[in-house]
């Protein structure tokens, strides 16, 4: 009996490295810290009224992006481990074994469980208030959403000491996907990990995208719509044509593993090579679904620090739509190499060239935006003012890799990898920094501190070209990609130590950042405007951070910039000084519920069961998921309303003039 | 933490980090073997790819340059600043002039890019053969867990992590796996190719000028996959006849058995073969058809090779071979089993 345990223990915990047990003692401490904290200062029921179980799209959203920044965290430190292994040839830091996991985990973390809540956190800020709505279309989905996507990514996570890390490449090709290479569970981990996290992405890409359609401000047309609210319009689209191409195709390569398929396996009339395709139809624009939200935020706030209105709104919005629908068209560009032949390369060279002239445009737009303009370098605006030319060198080496007969050269080698480093952290991670900075104020009330923050920005813009510049020249040495070391005879010893260094610093960085979001609670200073940047768009109209009804008189809409135009109308004596006394109305909210956190870890069980094959465990997984769906289809609580009398009493003391 | 932002230590610390990066950045450069391959090519499909990375790095340099440039004039010119006297037009948000010249421009060039890309797609298409007065030498590969072995059809011999292929003459590597899929690649003689089970792809590349080759495979097959590197030496003719006499004198066959004890997972040595089983890449190639390798109502007649994997094996395959890969994969041209020509 005693045997049968230790031997069950040895196979179900990852063990044998000293890492490892390190890694096992800090979670263990933290979450017991975590446990006795909240049950010493009795927090649980608090925990689960204002947060677990809230339909709020503010606290979602905070959610979000404290997720996001944690898993930047575990991305982060994989990366670093990748560049001390690579910093010396021959290094033996890292196993082969271990360093395949650890690349894999770091590429499906920083995009599936970093990039994505971290915009999906920044949508749920925004987005209401900025067409002002009181929530987004369908509150308790938008609950569901996040708790699908949290336990998803905690399932994957569980993977680091429970059963062992997929090992395989962040997007998993077959046949080393397959069962006859990849027998362990870390790869049933990764397919159920997606799974259940991709779930809740196509169900916020509905909600979002509903939330926009019908439930602007009266007189926000479409073509008035704030540039951010676009780009989560175009990001909807995309995700809803994208995110169920991933979950067919995990689907079947689960099908293959769990019930002997064959559709991606070499035997039985597989063919990898469908995967390949199908990944990518998902994965490429997937790009996009992380990079449109990140043209969004700049646009915002590069007109914002500007003091201008944006130039070529009109150009933006139909760049945007262009880049949305052609990346649908581009896919095979990451598979030149894999003998299509001359005709489908040449297609998919000149369609992933296009996607240039849209992006060129809107560079232009916002360089233009900040001509004649009168620019303050604040924080979201530093972040943006160093997107433009990471994104302008990113853009150029992605053009070059679009030029199909010389793609057959920098595929897969660290040419590549320097280059989507390159757009998605000057793009994605900058824009979502700017963001985060932008609108902290509206989610917390308070600006993050601007000393630390500044220490944080140069340290990450410095390690940035110090990390990826000299990938560029690796590539072209030939070093290819997911090698886990190199002998001292290939001469790329040097530059791998320059981009080890550069990595470092940009650790350094989210160090400084991480003091600097404690320090600024610590030391907050109460923003009592709701409109701490002199901005331009309806979300800055409320106090911050806002209410939980968001608008106690919805607003009505007449141009693009509402606020800056009422200000100048106020400015100009056009307006009285003072509104007259609004009529409030009693606002409808809806319920907080549970059911989103207990189905979604109805679905942790069972994509755990799945994971080890413990069919019990993915039934009785599943019948739970089944019976949440009975409970809320039989739930008949239509919400409930605030009294105009609350609304009126909460407005003057947040307000305070009022 | 009171200071102005942008203090002067920060300034200083900034300042110093940058400095220091560029330093270490310069060291790196000239420290380095500075053989960057992919810009030094040795055949003709690289120099075509050569060609087309400068022409195609002008042509994006156009639109970038100019672009970083405004970017900074205009940060630098519009920044706010007590004083300021350049022109503030909070209106100025459209211009059919400019926004036509910014999709204008952008377009012209992506056109042009196009047309070179597409020329240049059908003229350096893999699988089409090299225009030479020489008739092509046709190398088989066949990509393992984690080794390259190469067969020779016309010369019957066998190599593994080693080709020796004649300068001046096309060569039509016609590639498959035995394994994960992988990429060939040789750099300085052409753009790789991916090796999949259960097909046949091909590649020709030809060397201008006699040398030892790098050679890597570059997609990602598993835990030692960074092991697989190979050499591809380019010889005259005549050192060509004497290695591939050399190799049928003095090296063993490779028998269907020594095939499969090289398929079970492992690093390998630089090997040669006397000779290797008739039409053994085709079966590879055909292996998941019915009647073929893998096909189990063929069992009988066929030795299966090993598709088993466990750790066991793996290890086990490492010390079947001999393997200490990190004394053995030197470059030189040397091979380690068996004394292969050096060609240097």
């Amino acid at each position: 009996m005693l045997e049968n345990i230790k031997e069950f223990a040895s196979e179900f915990f990852v063990t044998g490295d000293p890492l490892i047990y390190g890694a096992d003692v800090s979670i263990a401490l933290v979450t017991i810290a975590i446990v006795a904290g909240l049950t010493y200062f009795k927090k649980w029921k608090w925990l689960w009224r204002n947060w677990l179980t809230t339909v709020d799209h503010k606290k979602i959203g905070i959610m979000y992006i404290l997720a996001a920044i944690i898993m930047m965290f575990r991305g982060g430190v994989d990366a670093l481990m990748m560049r001390t292994q690579l910093a010396i040839p021959n290094f033996e830091f890292l196993h082969p074994e271990h360093y395949n996991q650890v690349f894999t985990t770091h590429g499906v973390v920083m995009i599936l469980f970093m990039a994505m809540p971290f915009m999906f956190g920044l949508f749920n800020v925004v987005v209401p208030l900025q067409i002002g709505a009181r929530d987004v279309a369908f509150p308790f989905l938008n609950s569901l959403s996040f708790w699908l996507f949290f336990l998803g990514a905690m399932l994957f996570n569980l993977s680091f000491v429970i059963g062992g890390s997929p090992d395989a490449g962040w997007l998993s090709y077959p046949p080393l996907s397959e069962l006859q290479f990849n027998p362990g569970p870390g790869q049933n981990f990764y397919i159920w990990g997606i799974q259940i996290s991709g779930i809740g992405s196509l169900a916020t890409g509905i909600n979002f995208l509903v939330t926009i359609i019908k439930m602007r401000a009266p007189g926000m047309t479409m073509m008035k719509m704030p540039m951010f609210t676009w780009s989560v319009f175009a990001t909807c689209v995309i995700i809803i044509f994208a995110f169920p191409i991933l979950t067919v195709t995990l689907a079947l390569l689960f099908l293959d593993r769990f019930g002997g398929g064959h559709f991606f396996t070499l035997d039985g009339g597989g063919n990898p090579m469908m995967y390949i395709n199908l990944i990518w139809m998902w994965g490429h624009p997937e790009v996009y679904i992380v990079i449109l939200p990140a043209f969004g935020i700049f646009s915002e706030i590069v007109s914002v620090f500007s003091r201008k209105k944006l130039f070529g709104y009109t150009s933006m919005v139909f760049a945007m739509m262009i880049i949305a629908f052609v990346s649908f068209f581009t896919w095979a560009h990451h598979f030149f190499t894999m003998g299509s032949g001359a005709d489908v390369n040449a297609f998919f060279a000149i369609s992933t060239m296009l996607i240039a002239i849209p992006t060129g445009v809107k560079i232009f737009n916002w360089l233009f935006t900040m001509y004649r303009g009168r620019i303050r370098f604040d924080l979201p605006m530093l972040w943006t003012v160093a997107f433009i030319p990471a994104f302008i060198v990113g853009g150029m080496t992605g053009v070059l890799l679009a030029v199909a007969p010389a793609d057959f050269q920098y595929h897969n080698s660290y040419f590549l990898i320097a280059h989507f480093h390159q757009v998605l952290i000057g793009g994605v991670v900058f824009g979502y920094f700017a963001g985060m900075y932008y609108w902290w104020p509206k989610m917390f009330g308070f600006k993050l501190n601007e000393t630390l923050g500044r220490w944080s920005f140069w340290f990450w813009n410095i390690g940035f070209y110090v990390c990826f510049m000299p990938q560029y020249l690796l590539g072209l040495m030939g070093m290819t990609r997911r090698v886990s070391t190199f002998d001292w005879d290939t001469g790329w010893g040097p530059l791998n130590v320059v981009s080890t260094v550069g990595a470092y610093l940009m650790g350094i960085a989210f160090v400084f950042q991480a003091i600097q979001i404690a320090y600024s609670f610590k030391y907050r200073e109460k923003d009592t405007t709701g409109d701490i940047w002199d901005a331009h768009t309806l979300e800055w109209t409320i106090p911050s951070p806002a209410p939980e009804y968001n608008f106690a008189i919805t607003p009505v809409v007449d141009s693009r910039d509402p606020l800056w135009v009422e200000k100048q109308r106020r400015a100009a004596g056009k307006l009285p000084k003072k509104d007259a006394k609004p009529k409030y109305e009693p606002i409808h909210m809806p319920s907080n519920s549970g059911i989103p956190i207990v189905f979604s870890t109805f679905f942790f069980i069972a994509g755990f069961g799945f994971t080890f094959h413990w069919v019990w465990m993915a039934v009785l997984g599943l019948a739970g998921v089944l019976a949440c769906m009975v409970v809320r289809s039989m739930n008949d609580d239509e919400g409930f309303y605030i009294p105009a009398e609350e609304v009126e009493k909460t407005e003057a003391s947040l307000r305070g003039t009022l | 933490m009171s200071k102005k932002p942008g203090s002067r230590l920060m300034k200083w610390v900034v300042l110093i980090v940058t400095v220091l990066s560029l330093a270490l950045t310069v060291w790196a450069l000239f420290a380095g073997t500075g053989n960057y391959f992919v810009l030094n090519p040795k055949g003709p499909i690289a120099e075509g790819q050569r060609d087309l990375i400068v022409i195609s790095t002008i042509l994006t340099a156009i639109v970038i340059v100019p672009t970083t440039i405004i970017a900074f004039i205009i940060v630098w010119r519009y920044r706010d600043k007590p004083g300021r006297k350049a022109k503030y037009d909070p209106d100025f948000s459209h211009n059919n002039l400019l926004e036509t010249i910014w999709w204008g421009i952008p377009i012209v060039v992506i056109f042009i890019l196009a047309v070179v890309t597409v020329r240049y797609t059908y003229a350096l298409e893999p699988s089409v053969a090299l225009k030479s007065e020489k008739e092509p030498v046709t190398i088989q590969v066949v990509s393992l867990d984690w080794k390259w072995v190469f067969f020779n059809p016309e010369e019957n011999i066998a190599t593994v992590n080693s080709v020796t292929i004649p300068e001046d003459t096309p060569i039509r590597f016609e590639l498959t796996s035995d394994a994960p899929m992988n990429s060939f690649w040789v750099p300085q003689l052409a753009g790789q190719i991916y090796t999949m089970s259960g097909m046949a792809m091909t590649l020709y590349m030809q060397a201008d000028h006699p040398g030892t080759y790098f050679g890597s495979g570059a997609n990602f097959s598993g835990e030692h996959f960074a092991d697989m590197r190979f050499d591809v030496n380019a010889v005259s003719d005549a050192d060509y006849r004497a290695w591939v006499d050399k190799v049928k004198s003095e090296s063993k066959p490779m028998t269907m058995e020594t095939y499969q004890s090289l398929a079970i997972p492992g690093t390998a040595d630089k090997q040669s073969f006397s000779s290797f089983p008739d039409n053994l890449f085709q079966q590879l190639v055909t292996k998941y058809l019915p009647g073929g390798l893998a096909d189990n109502s063929n069992r009988a007649t066929h030795t299966t090779p090993q598709t088993e994997i466990n750790e066991k094996e793996s290890e086990q395959g490492q010390s079947d071979m001999g393997t200490d890969t990190k004394s053995n994969n030197e470059h030189d041209g040397l091979g380690t089993d068996t004394q292969e020509g050096s060609n240097n």
